[in-house]
């Protein structure tokens, strides 16, 4: 079968306010990832953007930044969604045949909105939007879901931001590293129950970029591939309340597509790397389950074991997670992204030794309605 | 209201509310000289692109065809010529003051003497004779000037200084 590879990868610094403009923010992501691939723009043969308007405050958002894209005479296709589901259709794209490289690049700036009136547009007009629901007030229904259905405890959600905080320090593309303790997490201020300050992300602005190629494209790179081994998309219900919020069958049906087309049997010993999409906290030990890293209802449990920390069996979120950084829809890509250099060796002072598998993961609608699983390998 | 006998129902619509979406715009380094310097000197810049030489007005940071950034502005005339127009006779909501402009007025995109690109703004007159493509125009500035696109009150046409020979159409070629 045909393969497809991540020839290059950029991230802009991912910050709270920004003062570029979109077109900076997309050409400086671009030029890192044609500098880190060893190509030109003129290597490109299609481009794919990702972006969201209600984010943007403008229609047709996607095609606004198509100068510093490079989409100048090239085919511009979009998503409009998390950037891992930009980079699973760009895979396809050049996978089809049409093209033999492609680039795929994600931007936000949610320093530039209202998150909660944004988020607030995205549930049903008639009879949810008036109840002021917005992204962490959904997020907070499908934690104390979790742990009714588990027992996990708010010091199990708390131990995952102590550990991403701490990753990101290492991270020097993210705003938020830190050194927290249980106790600080805790006793951070109640956003909306169970969740505190400290179990939520920020919001943050920036973007990023990947190069992907098939094996006629990718001769026209310097780099060495990152070979996609599996990818896998699956949606649950878009209305939370035809879901069981603590249940993670979509992420079970995208991974194990994913694992399937990698040959991979039992992810927690074979993978190296994981990049997850921890919005929330409590979401990573959910993702945990959804992945098949641990059992349903052990995702504390997996956690607690130290396996997921930097020198664990299994780090997760070497990169400090989307907890340290959220540029909605680019937080996906930015996941991916941290994949490629970890199993490159080029992930600098957050490189998990000798990682040659990872999986990036993204999710997109409400209390990760959608799931997006890529897993590369060199 | 429903009446259950006869099994009809009144239909019904939910508004979005007053509610509304606020965003804040970057103009970045550029896009803000531009603003502050027809705001305090009543002159126009554009974003000179090192690769192709071609000058942007309103200035941006990438030029698409070389795919390169630009750094360098430089200024360009107040004056310039119709590359397209159209006398509006149905208005719209004004974005800026959230009522109907009043119609018929004059809508233009002017390329700026010195510069590649054309810039969209009003025109000072609704006169089918004289708003053509190809004729010339001059800035009017407001009194009142607060750093936004609007400091332009309009264009004025000045057919009197019609550039003999000159460009007739629209081409950044
Ligand atoms: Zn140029």
């Amino acid at each position: 079968m045909e393969k497809v590879a991540v020839m290059g990868v950029g991230q802009t610094s991912f910050e709270r306010e920004k003062d570029d403009t979109f077109e900076e923010m997309v050409f400086e992501a671009v030029q890192a990832a044609l500098s880190d691939a060893g190509g030109k723009i003129g290597d490109i043969d299609n481009v794919l953007t990702v972006s969201n308007d209600f984010w943007d405050g403008r229609t047709i958002s996607s095609m606004s930044v198509m100068y510093a894209a490079g989409a100048w005479d090239k085919d511009v296709s979009t998503v409009e969604g998390d950037g891992i589901f930009g980079a699973i259709y760009g895979a396809m794209r050049t996978l089809a045949g049409s093209f033999d490289t492609t680039l795929v690049v994600a931007h936000a700036k949610g320093s530039m909105g209202r998150m909660n009136l944004i988020t607030n547009g995205m549930f049903d007009p008639i009879y949810q939007r008036p109840l002021g629901i917005d992204a962490t007030m959904a997020a907070a229904l499908q934690a104390r879901c979790y742990m009714e259905r588990t027992g996990a405890t708010e010091e199990d959600f708390a131990s995952v931001s102590v550990k991403n905080h701490r990753n990101g320090c290492r991270n020097p593309h993210v705003h938020l590293g830190m050194e927290l303790s249980i106790e600080d997490v805790l006793r951070s201020r109640k956003i909306s129950d169970p969740l505190k300050l400290y179990d939520c992300s920020p919001i943050s602005d920036g973007a990023a970029a990947v190069v992907l190629a098939n094996e006629r494209g990718a001769k026209r790179f310097a780099q060495k591939p990152a070979w996609i081994r599996g990818m896998g998309h699956c949606s649950d219900s878009y209305t939370l309340g035809y879901r069981d919020l603590a249940n993670t069958r979509a992420l079970q049906a995208a991974s194990r597509k994913a694992y399937g087309m990698a040959g991979i049997a039992d992810p927690l010993k074979e993978l190296d790397v994981v990049e997850l999409y921890d919005a929330y906290s409590y979401m990573e030990l959910l993702w945990y389950e959804g992945l098949g890293l641990a059992a349903e209802g052990r995702g504390a449990e997996l956690m607690m074991s130290g396996a997921t920390c930097m020198g664990g069996d299994l780090p997760v979120n070497p990169s400090g997670g989307v907890l340290s950084a959220h540029p909605v829809l680019v937080a996906g890509l930015a996941r991916l992204a941290e994949a490629v250099l970890q199993v490159r060796g080029d992930a600098g002072e957050r490189q998990v030794a000798g990682a040659k598998t990872a999986l990036a993961h993204g999710i997109n609608g409400a209390c990760g309605q959608a799931h997006g699983v890529i897993v590369i390998g060199t | 209201m429903a009446d259950r006998k006869t099994g009809q129902t009144e239909l019904l619509y939910v508004t979005s509310g007053d509610m509304y979406q606020p965003y804040s715009y970057s103009l970045g380094r550029l896009g803000a000289e531009f603003l502050n310097t027809i705001k305090e000197e009543k002159r126009f810049l554009g974003a000179r692109c090192p690769g192709c030489n071609r000058v942007y007005v309103p200035p941006r940071s990438v030029c698409g065809r070389c795919h390169m950034k630009m750094e360098e502005l430089v200024p360009v005339s107040d004056e310039g010529e119709i590359v397209a127009c159209a006398i509006i006779e149905f208005g719209f909501v004004d974005p800026n003051t959230g009522i109907a402009r009043p119609v018929p007025y004059g809508t233009a995109f002017i390329r700026l003497d010195g510069a590649d690109t054309a810039l969209p703004h009003f025109l000072d007159s609704v006169d089918r004779e004289k708003v053509k493509v190809g004729a010339r125009v001059k800035a009017v500035f407001e009194e009142t000037r607060t750093g936004k696109i609007m400091d332009i009150k309009h264009f004025a046409l000045i057919d009197q200084y019609r550039r003999p020979g000159g460009s007739n159409g629209f081409s950044v070629e």
